[in-house]
């Protein structure tokens, strides 16, 4: 379905267009290589630019995300993809410095309208953090927030039933089963991260972030997230930043390669890693990138 | 001569300076030491015989000519009865020898004023006992009670003592007839204020400092953990919020006293709040303690990890749900902590409420906050003025009640913080 | 109807406008519950606030004018004769008005009009009272009527009760702008109307300082007694004292308990200089008259000297005492503050420890430890309990510590305690020595924090 000719289906705005987000004189917005735009997308992103202070982060960013997909974004440390991802449920407005610019529409609904109800924009776009941040309250409560403040059960029985199923999607129920009024923070690294993955899966959003879910993790906790994934994309849309190349390669159909706040090249996984086009994107793939 | 014969030459001067440099540091730490010791043992020494108190057996004929003459045991007749002049009376017949008036005024000094109100008391409580002779122990005079514990010396001469050969030698009888003994001063802990050294208590300053603590607490609490909230979670970064901040750590500095005027100008003289009252001194301590409150408070809210910030926003938390469900639970206990601190600091306090009015002199228990009250510290300042010998350690052991209640708060607040200190 | 029944009644409102703002949610939401933008119980919070808020506005506002409303009516329907009285007279007037309210009724020997005046006030209290509760009932009623009117799926409930909890938790954080404000107006207000009577200057500059001379109603203040030069002057030799002892005492002990003390006398001995801290100062105050005052006359006496029972120097050295720990905790920060690397540094160069905290340490620390001896010079000045329980009244200028000096905030308390006659200029020169020492420990004060400030900015 997104195998069309890579053309660029976006087009570069003329320099009288690029609007009042970019000052006379800044350097000349980097054409993304690749297609950003999918067939039926979710969340679209224009122009995103996100400063904190005077330092540039995120400089004229286009891309969609489609339904049902995981999208992988890679790139060097510092590039900007956990301030692209914080974008995307606005998380960065809680950074008092940072100015996001730009329009990002979920399903067609501007976000950063004012008429868009932040907290209702993170029930329905959940994130994953890079370290496991369980509440430190029993397993039970911390599955349970999410359902709690959104209003999502009516009763203690269908509370309960929420829990056990994220729980069980997360791939945690056999483990906790037993155990649900125990601390979370008593977990395992691995097990603390599929916690967090079962409480965000229980406001049941439509799209997941999770920024370096795996990187506090041993293999063995990651390969289990990996799986995780796969299944969980049949019904969400999952946006993941990593570092580990195999892991893009292997949970993701799609890749986006940021670089210095711009993104430089999307495409299929595959495409991607096999035959990057972007001059970039290759010497990072190929570990020439200092 | 090379550098290595220099340096050693000048070496045993360099490590006398070194010896003495930390002998001074060490004495700086025990002459302070010295001081703690110093004052402790002064005041304990000093308070230590209020706990016990002279008692006097007296053998008292109820009569009932004189509490109940038409028999009818009205209430209203029992309490106005003259039990002053049946005490009089039982003392003279102790004594049948004395005569005179000086010397009956001196025999009848020997026994508290505080006997009438016993006999009343009892009465009262079980009017049966009218027309029965009993054995009381009533309170003797203070300064009977001082002689007792030798702070009237019997060996001076007789001109400069308080107590004159007369009286010492009854003393000398009632102790030979077994009518005189030290016991437990539980009026120090149940009674008012009062005139008479050993009918003061402790017990009306303590209900006053209840409620001053009651109305700070209740007050500074609330708006202490708000403050902190707000300006810790919700304030933007700007002037305003600069301004805020610089003045909470000024207020922090501000002398107690120049609270006092702000209480008196304003909770007094402009609201016409009633002066003595512990709703006052209550606000004016809150003022006082809010910047302590605050400042542990954010200190707190502080050293919750933001992470936990990030897991309930990125749930869809609101910002006010973040912190009423995950911050503020984990920053409790050491809120708890900076307000238990606040707390001692406002019972320890006295300055500001000297200017509200709260050194008046109060028999009456407090039956509320809006009642004329005093507080344990200024109580201690009440005594402290007082030129009776007898509360010198009276005062003495109202402040080690009140270093006791200090010394429990404390304890509570490093027992709180031992138990929830929490480690990201 | 009482006050309490009237409060559970406003009680009562509340809880119904919350459930009827909730109820109203579900209606609006029909069967599509998930439509609503918030919880429920969000639309009930709303109305219910908007039912609290109005009525408890009111009702502080009432209360707090109704006093001076029923007072002027009161006084304007005065015989003209009553009315015409001096300020003082008239007040005088009114207590005794509010007391015979306040005792239920006109005194018997009570002049026609003053009855008159009595019931007056009586009834206008009654009146008041009924007024008040109906105007904040109806105001609870309307509030929350407008509230639940605007109830609609798409209403932002949550947004707009936290929006009001964010602004309730604002006016907690401007108390503390309230209390400075407070302070400043509550003294400068009466401290204006003190140097209408005595100048200034004469005030700054004048070297006696009698106030009991100006009590009586008529003689104006302006008798030259009020030159507050001893009291400065006293206040300046107490504290002298106190920070010979506090500071050198003080300091050592945080250099050797930050530098040469093992972690376990550490341990014992820094709580125990806390306790120093958290003892009352009023029990300083009473260690100083009772114990350290009779102490020094029975030495001086030996040593052939005349110390005054009251002596400047028994008063500085409790106070010095209380200090010590105030002194050495922030030194201890601020010498802990000191990167090890610039120890390293010189004991590399083969210097003692000593010479390591002389050279190296004290000189990078001392703008940290200047400002905290600011603070603490700014606390002895302020400090009440101690001076004056130990320190006399009599207003000597004199350097020597072995007489009895007396100090601003004794002054301020021994004007202030007891019977007062308010506008007397006794009275209000309370106030502005209050002014004085307000000033003064806030500009040492500011320069302290700034100064600290500054030096910490400099190592982090
Ligand atoms: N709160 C902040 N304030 C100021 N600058 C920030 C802030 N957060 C990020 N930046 C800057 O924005 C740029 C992008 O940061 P970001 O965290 O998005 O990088 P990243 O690609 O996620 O890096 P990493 O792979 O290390 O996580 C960086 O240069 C960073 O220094
Ligand atoms: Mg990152």
């Amino acid at each position: 379905m997104l195998d069309q000719a890579d053309t660029i289906a976006m087009d570069v705005p003329p320099e009288a267009d690029s609007g009042p987000t970019r000052a006379a004189g800044e350097e000349k917005k980097i054409k993304t290589t690749g297609r950003v735009t999918v067939n039926k997308p979710i969340i679209t992103a224009r122009d995103v630019n996100v400063r904190y202070g005077d330092k540039h982060a995120i400089k004229d960013v286009d891309i969609d995300i489609a339904y049902n997909e995981v999208l992988a974004m890679i790139g060097p440390s510092g590039c900007g993809k956990s301030t692209f991802l914080r974008c995307l449920n606005r998380m960065n407005d809680t950074v008092d410095i940072a100015r996001v610019t730009g329009r990002i529409e979920l399903e067609g609904h501007d976000i950063y309208d004012r008429k868009t109800d932040v907290v209702t924009l993170r029930a329905r776009v959940g994130m994953v953090f890079q370290k496991p941040n369980p509440f430190p309250k029993s397993i039970y409560e911390n599955v349970a927030y999410g359902p709690r403040i959104h209003g999502l059960a009516r009763n203690q029985v269908e509370l309960d039933e929420i829990v056990q199923t994220s729980l069980r999607k997360a791939g945690l129920w056999e483990e906790v089963n037993d155990r649900l009024e125990q601390p979370g923070t008593g977990l395992s690294g691995g097990q603390q991260q599929r916690l967090c993955i079962a409480r965000t899966i229980a406001v049941s959003p439509d799209v997941i972030l999770m920024d370096e879910p795996c990187s506090a993790l041993d293999p063995i906790a990651t390969a289990k997230i990996e799986e995780l994934m796969d299944e969980l994309k049949e019904n969400y849309s999952i946006v993941i930043v990593t570092h580990s190349m195999q892991q893009a390669a292997r949970v993701s159909q799609r890749t986006a390669y940021f670089h210095l706040g711009d993104l430089i090249e999307v495409g299929e996984t595959e495409r991607i890693f096999t035959n990057p086009r972007h001059k970039l994107t290759e010497d990072y793939l190929t570990g020439r990138f200092g | 001569m090379d550098t290595a014969e220099k340096v050693r030459a000048g070496l045993g001067k360099r490590y006398a300076a070194e010896r003495r440099f930390r002998l001074f540091g060490m004495g700086a730490i025990v002459v302070a030491l010295c001081f703690l010791v110093f004052l402790f043992a002064s005041i304990i020494g000093n308070g230590y015989t209020a706990f016990q108190q002279t008692f006097i057996k007296i053998t008292v004929h109820l009569e009932s000519e004189v509490i109940d003459p038409r028999g009818q045991r009205d209430l209203h007749k029992l309490r106005t009865a003259d039990y002053g002049a049946l005490v009089k009376k039982s003392l003279r017949a102790q004594f049948p020898e004395v005569s005179g008036r000086r010397d009956k005024r001196k025999l009848y000094g020997m026994v508290s004023n505080g006997a009438a109100f016993d006999l009343q008391a009892m009465v009262m409580r079980d009017p049966d006992l009218i027309g029965k002779v009993l054995d009381v122990w009533v309170a003797a005079d203070d300064d009977i009670d001082m002689l007792m514990k030798g702070h009237i010396d019997r060996g001076r001469p007789e001109a400069e003592r308080r107590l004159k050969d007369l009286e010492v030698g009854w003393i000398d009888r009632l102790i030979a007839d077994q009518r005189l003994e030290m016991r437990f001063n539980s009026a120090f802990f149940t009674a008012g204020d009062s005139r008479e050294p050993e009918l003061a208590g402790i017990w009306g300053a303590a209900v006053g400092s209840f409620y001053t603590l009651l109305v700070t607490l209740l007050l500074s609490f609330p708006i202490g953990v708000g403050a902190a909230v707000y300006l810790e979670e919700f304030a933007p970064r700007n002037r305003w919020t600069d301004i805020i901040e610089v003045n909470i750590n000024n207020l922090a500095a501000v002398p107690s006293i120049v609270f006092g005027l702000l209480g008196l100008a304003v909770f007094i003289n402009f609201f016409s709040l009633p002066r003595s009252a512990p709703v006052v001194g209550g606000l004016v301590l809150t003022l006082m303690t809010l910047p302590t409150i605050i400042i542990a408070s954010r200190a707190a809210l502080k050293s919750v990890p933001p992470s936990i910030r990030d897991a309930a926003l990125g749930m869809g938390a609101s910002k006010m749900q973040m912190v009423a469900h995950h911050v503020l639970p984990l920053a409790l206990p050491g809120m708890l902590t900076g307000t238990i601190i606040g707390m001692a600091q406002a019972l320890g306090e006295s300055a500001p409420l000297l200017m509200i009015g709260m050194v008046a002199f109060i028999v009456d228990i407090p039956g509320g906050p809006f009642d004329p009250a005093t507080v344990l510290p200024v109580q201690v300042y009440l005594w402290a003025d007082s030129p009776e010998r007898a509360f010198v350690e009276r005062t003495s052991a109202a402040i080690m009640v009140l270093l006791g209640f200090l010394a429990l708060m404390n304890t509570l607040a490093v027992f709180l913080r031992k138990k929830f200190e929490r480690r990201w | 109807m009482t006050t309490p029944m009237l409060a559970l009644v406003l009680l009562m409102l509340i809880v119904a406008a919350f459930e009827a703002g909730r109820r109203r949610a579900f209606h609006v939401a029909g069967n599509e519950f998930r439509s609503l933008h918030s919880r429920p119980r969000y639309y009930g919070s709303y109305t219910a606030l908007w039912c609290i808020i109005p009525a408890l506005l009111l009702l502080v506002l009432w209360l707090s004018l109704k006093e001076w409303v029923i007072t002027s009516l009161v006084i304007a329907e005065l015989p003209a004769a009553l009315r015409s009285q001096s300020p003082g007279q008239l007040d005088l007037l009114v207590n005794d008005i509010r007391n015979q309210v306040a005792t239920g009724g006109a005194a018997a020997d009570a002049l026609p009009a003053v009855a008159i005046a009595v019931d007056r006030y009586r009834d206008l209290q009654w009146l008041s009272y009924t007024a008040m509760w109906v105007a904040v009932l109806s105001a609870g009623i309307v509030g929350a009527g407008l509230a639940w009117r605007r109830i609609a799926p798409q209403f932002w409930a949550r947004n707009r009760v936290e929006g009001i909890y964010k602004g309730l938790l604002l006016v907690c954080s401007t108390i503390a702008i309230f209390t400075t404000v407070g302070i400043v107006l509550s003294v400068l207000f009466e401290s204006i109307r003190f140097f209408n009577a005595v100048p200034v200057l004469d005030f700054l500059t004048g070297l006696e300082w009698s106030p009991q001379t100006a009590i009586r109603s008529d003689q104006v203040g302006s008798s030259g007694s009020f030159g507050a030069v001893p009291l400065f002057a006293g206040t300046l030799l107490v504290s002298f004292v106190a920070m010979m002892v506090a500071a050198p005492v003080g300091l050592m002990s945080a250099i050797y308990l930050s530098e040469y003390a093992s972690s376990r006398v550490r341990a014992t001995a820094k709580p125990m200089l806390e306790i120093l801290a958290g003892i009352p100062t009023v029990v300083y105050g009473y260690f100083a008259a009772l114990t350290v005052a009779p102490m020094l006359r029975d030495t001086g006496a030996v040593l052939g000297l005349s110390v005054s029972s009251e002596s400047a120097l028994a008063a500085g050295l409790v106070m010095g005492i209380m200090i010590i720990p105030f002194v050495s905790s922030l030194s201890d920060d601020v010498i802990n503050a000191v990167p090890q690397a610039m120890r390293d540094g010189s004991y590399a160069l083969g210097a003692t420890q000593s010479e390591t905290v002389r050279r190296v340490i004290l000189p990078a620390a001392l703008p940290g430890i200047v400002g905290g001896l600011l603070l603490a010079i700014s606390r002895a000045i302020g400090e009440t309990m101690i001076v004056v329980m130990a320190a006399g009244l009599s207003a000597n200028l004199t350097a020597n510590p072995l007489e009895s000096v007396t100090t601003v905030t004794v002054q301020i308390v021994t004007l202030l305690v007891g019977d007062q006659e308010f506008d007397s200029p006794k009275t209000l020169a309370a106030f502005a020595l209050g002014l004085v020492l307000f000033l003064v420990t806030l500009l040492l004060n500011v320069i302290a924090l700034h100064v600290v400030r500054r030096y910490r900015e400099q190592y982090e």
